[in-house]
């Protein structure tokens, strides 16, 4: 190296002076995003509150708490959960164990691409056609959290394959030659070993689903419920969704209840984040192979 | 016992097949579901009246063309935006950053990932639009160019994982050769790197902007939503309303089965298909790009 920058001083001063361009960009990258969470915690804690959290709005949003957005949050992220974890990870493994390199395989394959690049607000029009109207769910929990759990689908896949793909293949193979069957290798061996990252790709899933708006608009949101939802057929309120209308549809709206809801919102994804990123590092300092 | 067992292992070998095609399932569903609701639309409004440039649903007039140059301008804007950022954050990443700069810089792009779209469009009105309206002294905030900027941030993760990934795997023996050759690091980046992953970086960017094409809630809370046809570059700084954002806010308010309703399908078709494109395009030159690399390798 100290060859070069004897025998081409110009082009050291370029790469001093390109990588430093790099490093302002990566920065002016990285600052705003930290800059928006530091403004957001700042503006937000004060309205924080054990009754903000645990009261219902009133006279008009404009008071009270965000109770039926954190519950109604809550429903869908778990509802998601339930349909679209056992599908995903079982189409996860059978992409990585069972699939052959083939034509349908790799029609799969454009498939999950595909579910992962349709716009949100299409995953909302399609929910409202499917569950809303055809199978009569109505706007309901239960049609937004099958909606939501279509698009997370392709998360969950893609994470649990990559998991099940990075266990050495020697594991099967052992396993296999102690005369344990394909699903017994696949149950005790391979999906234990996969176990971290597996979670941490349904934890990511989930955290998208739980900040989405587009989906749920016309398919299980409401804008405003006095009591919490009682089945899986009521519409319910979202934190999200809580967002968009006390941002834009109520005039004259306190600024905290803003920031606090916001904030609220911000936690709970972020949090899920940095769980995720906990298990996904502590998987690795771990890993023996 | 092992009839038993390998009895279990078929059904369940079988329910996880079945699991496996679920998702061509899935995207054949979206596409009837869309083209059921969708279609008619085609047959009960005149085309003349689908591609004129007039955009207002109560007295019949369903030109979609504004929506979908609304589109066109806010997602070239925001890739403009966001390419120089989000390529050199990669290039940062990959190419200069010691390792433990590194493992701070990517749970920070993927926060940026996490932050949902709303939690941007309300920091982008409380924030953004009254500095512009400010700042550049315009008669509203609620412009293309704000919205621009909300989708640029929103697809720069995006742009970093998938660019850092394609310079990653480039070969550490292409750089190894730049450098012997007496080439600097700078100049290897430019000249050896980057071409190298030239299809990686190209495959971030269309991601990107099928990430920004398909972007609702930000959208939505800071352009406007004036469908009025873009036409010349101050377009820009006036309101605008995208594709998304048309389905989103109207959709709420229509009479299932209506005329509107059933074009508000269509222009669900239209993103379905637009984002189809782009991503089938995007996967197709990686695979082709990795399998000229597996060639010159081995």
């Amino acid at each position: 190296m100290s060859t070069n920058s004897q025998n081409n001083p110009k082009g050291k001063i370029a790469e001093i002076m390109g990588f430093n361009l790099l490093r302002l960009v990566t920065l002016l990258t990285v600052l705003p995003i930290l800059g928006l969470i530091v403004f957001i915690i700042i503006k937000g804690a004060p309205a924080l509150s054990i009754e903000f959290l645990t009261t219902p709005p009133s006279n008009g949003m404009r008071d009270g708490g965000i109770l039926p957005a954190i519950i109604g949050t809550l429903y869908l992220t778990l509802g998601t959960a339930i349909f679209s974890v056992p599908l995903g990870v079982a189409a996860g493994i059978y992409i990585s164990e069972y699939a052959e390199d083939n034509r349908l395989t790799r029609l799969i394959r454009i498939a999950i691409i595909n579910l992962a690049g349709i716009p949100s607000v299409v995953y909302g029009l399609f929910g409202l056609g499917l569950f809303v109207l055809f199978l009569k769910f109505g706007t309901s929990i239960l049609s937004a959290s099958l909606t939501l759990s279509i698009m997370t689908l392709p998360v969950i896949i893609s994470t649990t394959e990559e998991a099940l793909r990075s266990v050495p293949n020697s594991f099967r193979v052992v396993s296999t030659s102690l005369g344990a069957s394909r699903w017994q290798t696949i149950w005790k061996i391979v999906l234990p070993q996969g176990l971290p990252g597996i979670i941490t790709g349904i934890i990511l899933g989930l955290e998208r689903a739980a900040g989405e708006t587009a989906p749920i608009l016309f398919t299980g949101a409401t804008f405003f419920l006095p009591q919490l939802p009682h089945s899986p057929l009521d519409a319910t309120m979202a934190l999200p969704y809580h967002i968009f209308v006390i941002s834009t549809q109520i005039p004259g709206m306190p600024v905290k209840i803003q920031y606090g809801t916001v904030l609220v919102l911000l936690i709970f994804v972020l949090g899920m984040n940095l769980i995720a990123t906990l298990i996904r590092s502590r998987a690795r300092s771990k890993r023996q192979w | 016992m092992r009839q038993e067992k390998r009895k279990s292992d078929i059904i369940i070998s079988s329910v996880i097949k079945v699991c496996g095609y679920s998702s061509i399932l899935f995207v054949g569903l979206i596409l009837i579901f869309l083209l059921r609701e969708g279609l008619p639309a085609l047959k009960d409004v005149a085309f003349s009246t689908l591609f004129s440039v007039r955009w207002y649903p109560i007295e019949g007039y369903f030109g979609i063309l504004p929506l979908i140059l609304g589109t066109l301008l806010v997602t070239i804007s925001a890739t403009l935006i966001a390419l120089p950022f989000g390529i050199g954050t990669a290039l940062y990443m990959s190419e200069v950053a010691p390792r433990w700069i590194k493992e701070v810089l990517k749970p920070v792009v993927e926060i940026l990932a996490g932050i949902p779209s709303v939690v941007l469009g309300f920091i982008g009105i409380l924030v953004l639009v009254p500095f512009f309206r400010k700042f550049l002294d315009l008669p509203t905030g609620l412009t293309a160019f704000t919205g621009a900027i909300l989708l640029g941030l929103i697809s720069i993760p995006t742009i970093v994982s998938v660019a850092e990934d394609a310079l990653n795997n480039v070969p550490p023996a292409y750089r190894q050769a730049g450098l012997a050759l007496g080439a600097t690091r700078w100049q290897t980046i430019w000249g050896v790197t980057l071409p190298a992953a030239k299809t990686g970086v190209l495959t971030a960017v269309m991601l990107g902007i099928g990430r920004s094409l398909g972007e609702t809630m930000a959208v939505m809370m800071v352009t406007g939503n004036a469908p009025v046809l873009p036409t010349q570059i101050y377009a820009l700084f006036r309101p605008v309303r995208t594709m998304t954002a048309t389905i989103a806010s109207e959709m709420g308010e229509v009479a299932t089965g209506s005329q509107h309703y059933q074009v508000l399908f269509l222009i669900g078709i239209l993103l379905f298909v637009f984002s189809l494109v782009i991503n089938i395009v995007a996967s197709a030159v990686s695979t082709r790009q990795r399998k000229r690399s597996e060639r010159v390798l081995s």
